[in-house]
């Protein structure tokens, strides 16, 4: 370092980064590989210069010095090279010599992370903590003329169904009479959002998939994945395990042609088709694949050059109006597929969910909707989008849900509610708490990554890396000498790990509401907040 | 738990046997009411079969709206049973007027409408004047149908019967239902005391329906009259029963397919598996979720009795030919037909639905694994 350094205006000190090393010389042994992991290079060797001063006692002898260096690491402070967090560095080192530290109060770096005048992108989080589905309880504990069920030995039926259910009267006289009905699906009620191949490893993907095909074949849990835009490896589109698979369709189009292609030879038909028109994590921005991750193979899948930024626009010219654009587009996906199909639009939270719904409920082949609220993320996201975007997912679905209920509707559209389930490690509970507001099923995505493969990125702005193709785990990089780091066979083990603990805390939460033989969907009695206006917002009980 | 005691028999009897048979299971209910329903009536009653009965509980003033409403509606008094306690009520029944089943000569008009209009008239009717008796306590209406009464009160079985002297030949019916309450409503209301009746169905459960709301919820959007109130968590079995004949017309078998429909892997290998896959999605909405034991009547005068899906209700069907009761403890059925054949005893489980026909001859099981005759 030059002894007059040059201090510009985005000159950081350590001081100012949210994310600093706490290195231990004593430690140290000096191997590397902190350095050599680093997703960003943010530490890099460095040689210290120290100067040691002896003085002895008397007046004899007059004090001396002496100058030694010793290596060690250096923390970058450019912008471009601050620390993640991720704590790679310390997963790697033998002696636990470094690790980063989190400094909540430096938010200086804030303002400089826009170089070049590009606003900052990230994947990952939110990077807002508070839940309020963490605030909610059950409270209606059977008790009564009721004990509460034992959650271990009872027997449970908690699935949900996709796709459109007519009403009774109808569903009956359609049958009778032999008559076309809209396909429905029995699934469980916990889904892995879409994803897509892209914006995940392979590896990653081939974990995921495969743990859904363990919990389906071995496990009778009809867990259901969703690709997300993107596309889907074409041996997948022409095997059986189609079928526990929900394909996604945005407006890039990307990958479509592949599954057009394949229709003919498929063996099974998918669980579903959804239609994206928009996301919780980057409302208004569609997806956003950059250039780092869009290698030869996604390029392949794709149909575009690789090595370019894949934007799924907000919009398309095929979608000039939302309601035109679903009638329009479910019409012909059902139509692709012989009816045989559920199709379904996604949107994100939003204060117009509703007039989305009671259109779908006037069109005959739409079968379901699922609203993705403001949380989680996986692609890559302009910050601003991701934080400050959004309409949160537990006020939206309850208001779908009602009006569903005032038309006398409720469950015959089924409400797929997600964004921030579990974001602080309460699976079951967020998503009982949705399921008795009103969803019948929730989706979670973020939450997967990091239960089933070690993700690392949290509500604090750690990590968040997933767009620039150098995922620290392998989950969300398309370079093989990154993604080799993940297994999917252990992805696998730890998704159906997640699943078949997921199911035991919903039990332990249904049991004792008494409930064992239907999903409690809309079950609000059970509910209660200690916060006055979330319970009169929600139509649920207020207690404190 | 509340108790619950029905009888089906081919000779009309009192309804004094079906509160003497609650009296012994005396420790699964804590008097805190009782309700009766009876049908297939003898004594005088049974000599109208025609025309609507009234059931309910009145204030003079109560009984002067519903003398309004009657001549309003063209409805004639033809034959009165008004009970009107002189002496002090039992400790913790409050007095409340006259008890009145009153069978009416309807109107021309009524009587030239089609059936379905019929119905609805005299639904429309009964509601009509809960409405009226909503605000103050002068009217309490619990049915208003032809060979229908009913009689509900707060406090212990016996004690009320005797109390409003119910052993008397106008109440002596073919079907009885009847209920002692142990309270499990939050509070304490008329209404909420089983059985529950809707257009010439009535059942009655104990237990919790843990289900409530959201099946509250669906049944008050079908925009079907009637479908309302709900001052307890089971009356919505009733108002499914009547949704599964007269909406759906299905038969009283496929009542136990709709309210806890099998599992997955039972359809599977069901003879009847599409029929029944379509009712469990379009019906999902009507799942309950137990514990619950439902004892019913349909319009027929076929009486059930049904468990939900995790059997933790007790429940017993016994008799000879000719009478036959459905208790939900064996002591019940030994103190009102002592003399059967024990050993013919049948406790319903999960997938049983069991029935005795208007002839009373025999229990029928239907179980739910089996094929489903259905109605072409
Ligand atoms: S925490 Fe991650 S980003 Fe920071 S120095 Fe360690 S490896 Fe690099
Ligand atoms: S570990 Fe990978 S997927 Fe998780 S936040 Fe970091 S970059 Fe994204």
């Amino acid at each position: 370092m030059p002894s007059e350094p040059v201090i510009t205006p985005s000159t950081l000190s350590l001081k100012d980064l949210p994310w600093v090393l706490d290195w231990d010389k004593s430690t140290c042994t000096l191997c590397g590989r902190c350095t050599a992991v680093c997703p960003v290079s943010a530490i890099e060797l460095g040689v210290f210069r120290k100067r040691e001063l002896s003085v002895s006692v008397g007046l004899k002898n007059k004090p001396g010095q002496s100058v030694t260096v010793y290596q060690g690491i250096r923390q970058r402070t450019d912008p471009a090279y601050r620390c993640i967090g991720c704590g790679m560095c310390n997963m790697v080192c033998p002696n636990n010599a470094i690790q980063p530290t989190s400094h909540p109060e430096a938010t200086t770096l804030k303002f400089h992370n826009n170089r070049g005048g590009q606003p900052r992108t990230r994947g990952g989080r939110r990077n807002a903590t508070g839940s309020l589905l963490d605030q909610i309880k059950f409270i209606r504990i059977s008790m009564l003329t009721d004990p509460a069920l034992d959650a271990g030995r009872h027997e449970f039926e908690l699935r949900t169904l996709l796709g459109r259910i007519l009403p009774p009267e109808e569903g009956m006289a359609a049958f009778a009479q032999g008559r076309w009905t809209p396909p429905v699906r029995e699934i469980y009620p916990l889904m892995i959002g879409g994803m897509s191949f892209g914006a995940l490893s392979p590896n990653m993907w081939e974990g995921l998939q495969m743990g859904v095909a363990y919990l389906n074949e071995e496990l009778n849990m009809p867990v259901r994945m969703c690709t997300g835009e993107g596309g889907c490896p074409p041996r997948l589109l022409r095997s059986r395990f189609i079928k526990y698979v929900i394909l996604q369709i945005a407006s890039g189009y990307f990958g479509w042609d592949e599954i057009i292609h394949a229709i003919p030879q498929m063996k099974e038909d998918p669980c579903a088709v959804e239609i994206k028109y928009g996301q919780g994590a980057k409302p208004g921005d569609g997806g956003l694949l950059m250039w780092h991750k869009v290698n030869k193979l996604i390029a392949a899948i794709r149909g575009v050059p690789p090595g370019v930024s894949l934007p799924s626009p907000p919009t398309h010219q095929t979608k000039y109006s939302i309601e035109e654009a679903v009638a329009k587009m479910i019409q012909s996906m059902s139509m692709a597929w012989g009816f045989r199909v559920p199709v379904y639009p996604k949107i994100s939270g939003t204060t117009s969910a509703g007039a989305v719904l009671n259109n779908l409920v006037r069109n005959p082949f739409a079968a379901g909707l699922a609203i993705d609220g403001e949380d989680g993320g996986t692609g890559a996201a302009y910050a601003v989008s991701m934080d400050h975007m959004g309409h949160p997912i537990a006020s939206n679905l309850r208001d779908c849900y009602l009006s569903l209920v005032e038309q006398g509707r409720q469950n015959e559209i089924p409400l797929i509610a997600g964004g921030g389930i579990g974001k602080n490690g309460n699976l079951a509970a967020n998503a009982a708490s949705l399921i008795m507001l009103g969803a019948s099923a929730v989706q979670v995505g973020k939450y997967i990554m990091q239960s089933a493969a070690g993700c690392v990125g949290s509500e604090i702005d750690r990590c968040n890396v997933c767009n620039i193709g150098v995922c620290p785990k392998g989950i969300t990089s398309q370079d093989p000498r990154v993604y080799r780091r993940l297994d999917p066979e252990k992805v696998a083990e730890r998704l159906v790990d997640t699943f078949v603990a997921f199911d035991v805390e919903l039990r332990k939460i249904v049991a004792p509401l008494g409930r064992s033989t239907s999903l409690p969907i809309g079950m609000s009695d059970a509910l209660g907040i200690s916060d006055y206006h979330a319970a009169e917002r929600l139509k649920i009980k207020y207690v404190v | 738990m509340c108790r619950l005691f029905a009888l089906t028999s081919q000779e009309p009897v009192s309804p004094m046997l079906a509160v003497n048979a609650l009296n012994v299971m005396k420790e699964g209910h804590d008097g805190s009411g009782v309700g009766l329903f009876m049908s297939g009536l003898g004594g005088p009653f049974g000599q109208m079969p025609d025309c609507p009965i009234l059931s309910g509980i009145f204030t003079d003033k109560g009984l002067r709206l519903l003398d309004e409403y009657a001549m309003s509606k063209g409805f004639l008094a033809k034959h009165t049973v008004a009970i009107t306690p002189k002496n002090d009520p039992p400790a913790g029944t409050p007095r409340r007027g006259t008890y009145l089943a009153r069978a009416y000569e309807p109107s021309a008009q009524w009587k030239d409408l089609p059936r379905d209009k019929r119905e609805a008239a005299l639904v429309q009717a009964r509601l009509d004047l809960r409405h009226m008796g909503a605000d103050n306590e002068d009217v309490k209406v619990f049915s208003f149908w032809p060979d229908t009464v009913m009689i509900k009160e707060v406090g212990d079985p016996v004690t009320v019967a005797e109390y409003l002297g119910l052993d008397r030949e106008e109440f002596f019916a073919k079907r009885i239902l009847a209920q002692g309450r142990q309270n499990t409503n939050y509070a304490i209301n008329l209404y909420a005391c089983h059985p529950f009746f809707i257009q010439g169905i009535s059942t009655m459960t104990n237990g919790e329906n843990t289900a409530f709301v959201p099946i509250r919820e669906y049944l008050l959007s079908r925009g079907v009259i009637g479908y309302e109130g709900y001052q307890s968590d089971s009356e919505v079995f009733t108002h499914i029963l009547h949704f599964t004949l007269n909406r759906l017309g299905l038969g009283i078998e496929a009542y136990k397919h709709v309210i806890t429909p099998l599992a997955d892997q039972e359809l599977e290998s069901h003879p009847d598996r599409a029929f029944l896959s379509n009712i469990k999605n379009v019906c999902r909405k009507l799942t309950i979720d137990g514990p619950n034991c439902v004892i019913g009547c349909t319009p027929d005068g076929s009486m059930f009795m049904v468990q939900d899906r995790k059997k933790l209700r007790p429940g017993v069907v016994g008799g000879r030919p000719g009478i036959f009761a459905f208790s939900s403890e064996i002591c019940g059925l030994n103190e009102a037909i002592p003399e059967r054949d024990r050993s013919k005893d049948f406790q319903p489980m999960y997938l049983d639905t069991a029935i005795v026909g208007p002839d009373c001859r025999e229990v029928k099981i239907c179980r739910q694994s089996q094929s489903l005759l259905r109605p072409h």
